[in-house]
């Protein structure tokens, strides 16, 4: 009977009958290099281009800052990779085989995604296990998530996340009682629960103190490698304690590539960003 | 947004420091309402010159009180949980209440027409779940699915149960009109005013306050229960971990609107009545100051508060029957400045001094 019915559903499904439906769940493919590729990539608003004609790859396993004054574009671009904006003209390949741009936001972070946003958004009323344990991979259906039961995979996997960042001791806290760097790394947490292949994370230092900034940069100084991070930042001190390679962004497209002193050498850089950093703090 | 998220981590806190209680709390409540009920029924068994014999009126009352408490756990399950402040459960109740009063309706006499189908009493039992359950599913989808959140569905659950209630007053739709549905004679073949259908019936209110604290408890502390708490502190954030956050809504919204139906048929046989005053947006509002009272997001606190406020109700209007509407505003005004967890939160406060901050 049962069997019968689960017959009849198979037969009415779309995507059983149009090829093209079928959700692309393959794993991200990095045999050619890249597991990020954006080619000229251009999106305006009301006629002023926010992003212009951008390009940028990002390895798999790498480490990558990109910095650049306000209004670089550094926010629009995560919005792009992440699908929540659509770019006007251009490519945006995670992988070899996944078209980003075809995908709705939450299609690309279960492809592995990952976004942190620069304000913490962590469920206070929870506790750091509870969000960890939310954000985990799994079935999020209504049902599913009622029977839930954490097995013996979960709990292992949370353990490890709870041990890269440093928060075992906070674990059945509240998380709304948790300093600002503490929210941070339960968010970057979060993010790693689901397994990303990419992490994007957004000024993952403003607001902190001196040594926080410093485990945030063991932290993903560590996380680089398992997979490929990228991070946004201001805070040049920071970005030169943990890049191995940089980006700089300005008005929409890479103005310089290279590492951290190529860059800060480079004298168009001065000119738009660094220059003007150091003339602010001197 | 930022002084929602305060107010509603408040009553989360409330919550977390009952968290680690958990199963004393499902078992110390579940232990209150059975000796309860257990003592009135013994103290009704009692010949009648006994000086604590407890008469076949106010068990009867004491029933009534149970259908409210589930009513308002109905509620608390959705507000203090999911953050939706429905104004308008009460017209889920009413429309539960209106299934069980047609099948009363129908015993004894010949109807013909659709009524004469609820003269059945498992169709009866089949309409209490499904007429708010179904009103809830397509009302919760269309507002979910549209975003409705906040004031604004609070207002349009206004709207809907005023609406209902304009129909119900209609002669036409052929439910009683402005008078609504009275005069019952008999449940499943027993005379309703006798002594053993009165105790039989609180009886079930209190079997059904059981189940419905049960239920509600196995939700709220599931992951599903944290993932209505994390909708409720920050939607947009739960939406993006990759929950649908309209299903949870509906999901729970739905459950909810049964509870409340199942709460307003069992109401009906004990009050003997049920008019589309059931359905006036008042008695919603009341129900949510019942669950303000008693505490949001704790269950037992929305037992508590149905009871005290429908106490207080019951003894202000024979003794000062003016004075009651300002109580229930005064209530609310003294709940909302210098109660904002409720009694439960009070209670919680307490302990915690007592126990010397021992949490966190």
């Amino acid at each position: 009977m049962s069997e019968t019915l689960n017959r009849l559903r198979d037969m009415a499904r779309p995507d059983r009958v149009f090829d093209f439906m079928v959700p692309d769940r393959s794993p991200v493919d990095v045999r050619h290099g890249p597991i990020l590729y954006m080619e000229d990539v251009t999106v305006s608003f009301d006629g002023f281009r926010a992003i212009d004609r951008l390009n940028l790859t990002i390895d798999d396993g790498e480490l990558r800052c990109i910095i650049g004054p306000n209004g670089a574009g550094k926010t629009t671009m995560m919005d792009i990779i992440t699908g929540k904006t659509r770019p006007d003209s251009g490519q945006v390949w995670f992988g070899s085989r996944h078209n980003l741009l075809r995908l709705s936001e939450p299609e690309v972070a279960s492809l592995g995604i990952g976004r942190k946003f620069q304000k913490p958004t962590v469920f206070e009323a929870l506790t750091v296990f509870e969000n960890l344990e939310l954000a985990m991979a799994g079935d999020r259906r209504v049902w599913a998530t009622f029977m839930a039961r954490l097995d013996h995979e979960g709990r292992a996997r949370l353990d490890e996340v709870l041990e890269t960042i440093g928060l075992e001791a906070e674990r059945d806290r509240r998380s709304g009682v948790l300093s600002h760097g503490q929210k941070q790394w339960l968010e970057i947490g979060m993010l790693l629960m689901q397994r990303p292949r990419l992490l994007l994370i957004d000024e993952p230092v403003a607001g902190m103190t001196e040594q926080e900034m410093h485990r945030t940069a063991n932290l993903l100084n560590r996380l680089a490698g398992q997979q490929s991070v990228v991070v946004v930042e201001h805070d040049m001190g920071f970005v030169r304690s943990i890049a191995r390679h940089v980006t700089v962004l300005h008005q929409g497209s890479v103005l310089a590539e290279g590492s951290m002193d190529a860059v800060a050498a480079d004298s168009r850089v001065r000119e738009v960003y660094l220059g003007a950093e150091e003339e602010r703090h001197a | 947004m930022s002084q929602v998220c305060t107010g509603s981590s408040g009553a989360g806190g409330v919550r977390r420091s009952m968290g680690h209680l958990s199963d004393r709390t499902t078992m110390l409540t579940c232990a209150v309402l059975v000796s309860a009920a257990v003592l009135v029924v013994g103290l009704n068994l009692l010949p009648s010159d006994h000086a604590l014999h407890v008469g076949d009126a106010t068990v009867s009352l004491l029933g009534k009180y149970f259908c409210y408490m589930l009513l308002a756990l109905a509620v608390d399950l959705i507000w203090g949980y999911l953050g939706i402040l429905s104004l308008g459960h009460g017209a889920f109740f009413a429309l539960g209440g209106y299934a069980m009063g047609l099948y009363l309706n129908a015993q004894g006499t010949n109807i013909d027409g659709w009524q004469a189908w609820l003269g059945h009493f498992p169709l009866m039992a089949l309409a209490v779940v499904l007429a708010p359950g179904l009103l809830a599913l397509v009302f919760g989808w269309l507002a979910f699915r549209s975003r409705v959140t906040g004031v604004y569905f609070s207002i349009i659950t206004q709207a809907m149960t005023f609406a209902l209630m304009l129909a119900f007053n209609r002669n036409e739709m052929g439910v009683g009109g402005s008078t609504g549905l009275t005069r019952f004679s008999e449940l499943l073949g027993m005379p309703l005013n006798s002594h053993a259908m009165t105790v039989a019936l609180f009886v079930a209110s209190v079997l059904a306050v059981l189940l419905a604290f049960v239920i509600c408890r196995m939700m709220t502390t599931s992951r599903l229960g944290r993932v209505c708490i994390a909708t409720r502190d920050a939607e947009a954030r739960t939406r993006f971990l990759g929950y649908r956050v309209e299903h949870v809504k509906l999901a729970v919204f739905v459950v909810s609107a049964v509870m409340a139906g199942i709460a307003g048929a069992l109401y009906v046989p004990q009050v003997g009545i049920i008019n589309p005053g059931s359905f006036a947006p008042l008695f919603s509002i009341e129900v949510v100051v019942w669950v303000a009272l008693g505490g949001r997001a704790t269950l037992f606190g929305a037992l508590i508060g149905a009871l005290v406020v429908n106490w207080l109700k019951t003894v202000l209007t024979t003794e000062m029957p003016d004075a009651w509407l300002f109580m229930l505003g005064g209530l609310f005004v003294v709940v909302t400045m210098a109660l904002p967890q409720g009694i439960a939160g009070l209670a919680a406060s307490m302990r915690r001094q007592k126990g010397g901050a021992v949490h966190e």
